[in-house]
């Protein structure tokens, strides 16, 4: 019997995307039953919205007021107890799985397989490693629990035709205090999420400020994008570091990438290697990004960039 | 505070583009050069200047890995680390071993802070960190981004998808770096001539009684599927055209 928990993040409101990725995963696992954990303060909300993930069988609602944020710490003891009933415990390898999963497996005392991109047996997976240089097939071991992160851009979300049940459950164990929660500074943004949206516009190093930046947004909502940037533009603060692309930021795989004096660093290019098309404006025709780009364009992002807002706008 | 413990592995080093064995066997790592992960160069960063500020006695720098490690212990000497000590293993073992002899090491040094990279670039695992915090029964703060440090408390702020968090964690606890938390000094060269004195201890694996659970093993070795260099267009309506032929618009 292949039984698969996905753990679902949220925000105490919504779910998070990553989850019915995460089911998507899970359902490539031959015979998988997939039940789906929301933990949270009162989660009733969010398991509602669960419960119509499609393939699930099971919804399993987990109120407890040390859940109201999620702290790794105090989920994965209770992730750990659960696990029992389970052959599969998957999270999302977003910045919420990527911290609690470890701390599952280790409970659990196995390793953890990072990033699946792709299901080939209920115990063989592959994945990326080297900044996705190399693609390794893993096997787990026989005999105990496989716990595992879903790489994001390697899925596409099951749709919202399901329609399971909710069961609510309580679980004893004790719950560390040695870690708190004290506060999130999220951006706030009209545009579309950089993980989930199918266009994004990128602005690189060569932006040179955040004022600067401002090309870019408005390129962005000229086509209805999100907006995201190299490493060199977050460090350098001309945008926060939620909008970092690339093996240390977000991974995505958005049907349009448009990169704006980016040079295509590694890095930077682990973060797209999955979008559909990718376009790049960069001044320099030897600019690594023009490698991978479908389109590339040389010059002055500085004319170029207003120009092509304008003709997209009309 | 007493002690800071910090990890430092040995892996490929950033600039070189890895490339699959045409056989299949693994990656290319012959001849090719190897650095301190940049993660943990940061976590070393970090810990020195907790010290140097006076917060913190000593720094002592881990490495588990082959006897070659002794390269990257003595970089981490010369930025600054009092002492290094080298678990010799015939090759990186797995993130769950990884973190036991970590553990192992943290029962023997007594640290009140562990400070590691948030992953490693070689197999971008990013599991040890956490797997220690669990053993351990103590607090994780991952890929944090600023530490301030309170007496018995430490203030963590943590580059997550949607922004930045704040997380207070009792000490001791784990702590992993995100890249932006500081930019690592250079070491000059009269620091790697009085590194040479400073004490490396080396413990040979099988002498820790570590068993290595189950392991998952890895089967096959493949490059990834390669992007084709498409075209290039020589304006704004040549791009808007070619982007809408594609149904992109
Ligand atoms: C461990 C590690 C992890 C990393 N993770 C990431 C990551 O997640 N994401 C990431 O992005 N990077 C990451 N990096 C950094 C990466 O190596 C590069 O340094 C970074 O991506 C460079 O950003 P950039 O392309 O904006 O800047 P640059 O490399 O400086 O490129 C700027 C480009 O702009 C072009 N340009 C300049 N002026 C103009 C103009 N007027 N018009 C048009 N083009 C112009 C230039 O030709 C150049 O190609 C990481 C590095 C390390 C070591």
């Amino acid at each position: 019997m292949v039984k698969v928990l996905v753990i679902a993040e949220h925000d105490g409101k919504r779910l998070n995307a990553s989850t019915a990725k995460c089911v998507a995963c899970a359902a490539a696992i031959p015979g998988a039953d997939i039940h789906v954990a929301v933990l949270g303060e009162n989660g009733e909300r969010v398991a509602r919205e669960a419960t119509s993930l499609a393939g699930i069988s099971k919804v399993i609602q987990i109120d407890n007021a040390a859940n109201a944020y999620p702290v790794a710490a105090v989920l994965a003891p209770q992730i750990a107890k659960l696990a029992a009933a389970y052959t599969h415990i998957l999270g999302p390898s977003t910045t919420f799985g990527r911290d609690l999963m470890p701390r599952v497996a280790a409970l659990l005392n196995v390793n953890q397989i990072s990033d699946i991109m792709q299901v080939l047996g209920s115990h063989t997976f592959k994945r990326p490693i080297y900044a996705g240089n190399a693609i390794v097939t893993v096997e787990a071991p026989a005999g105990h629990p496989v716990v595992g992160t879903v790489r994001m851009a390697s899925y596409r979300g099951v749709d919202n035709t399901g329609k399971a049940a909710t069961e609510r459950a309580s679980i004893g164990v004790e719950l560390p205090k040695h870690t708190r929660f004290i506060s999130l500074q999220a951006g706030k943004s009209d545009r579309p999420d950089l993980q989930t949206a199918s266009r994004v516009v990128s602005g690189g190093r060569a932006l040179g400020s955040s004022e600067n930046f401002g090309i870019i947004f408005r390129l962005a909502d000229a086509i209805g994008a999100a907006v995201g940037a190299s490493r060199a533009a977050v460090d350098a603060g001309f945008v926060p570091n939620e909008m970092q692309v690339g093996q240390t930021g977000k991974i995505i795989a958005p049907e349009l990438y448009i990169a704006i004096g980016i040079s295509g660093a590694i890095q930077h290019l682990t973060g797209i290697k999955d979008a559909r098309t990718i376009v790049a404006i960069n001044k320099d025709g030897d600019a690594p990004i023009f490698e991978v780009a479908d389109f590339g364009l040389v010059g002055d992002l500085f004319k170029l960039v207003p120009e092509l807002e304008q003709a997209l706008k009309s | 505070m007493d002690k800071i413990l910090v990890g430092l592995k040995r892996v490929v080093d950033y600039n070189v583009r890895v490339r699959v064995k045409s056989d299949g066997s693994g990656v290319e790592t012959d001849g090719v050069k190897m650095s301190i992960n940049p993660f943990d160069e940061i976590a070393l960063e970090e810990a020195l200047r907790i010290r140097d500020r006076g917060e913190a006695r000593e720094v002592v720098v881990v490495s588990i890995g082959p006897s070659d490690a002794q390269q990257q212990l003595r970089t981490g000497l010369a930025m600054g680390a009092d002492r290094a000590i080298l678990v010799e293993t015939s090759s990186a073992p797995d993130p769950l071993t990884g973190a036991r002899i970590l553990l192992e090491m943290v029962n023997r040094e007594k640290p009140d802070l562990v400070i590691l990279g948030k992953q490693a670039i070689d197999n971008d695992n990013s599991q040890t960190g956490q797997m220690l915090a669990a053993l351990w029964g103590r607090p994780q703060a991952t890929f944090a981004s600023k530490l301030a440090l309170d007496g018995t408390k430490a203030t963590v702020t943590r580059e997550v998808d949607s922004g930045l968090e704040l997380l207070e964690v009792d000490l001791p606890a784990v702590v992993t770096v995100d890249l932006r938390m500081n930019e690592p000094r250079y070491v000059k060269l009269p620091d790697i001539m009085k590194a040479k004195k400073k004490p490396l201890d080396q413990i040979a694996l099988a002498s820790l009684g570590i068993s290595t659970g189950a392991v998952a093993s890895v089967t096959a070795f493949e490059p990834p599927q390669q992007r084709q260099k498409g075209v290039m267009v020589s304006d704004v309506a040549g791009l808007v055209a070619a982007m809408k032929d594609k149904g992109l618009l």
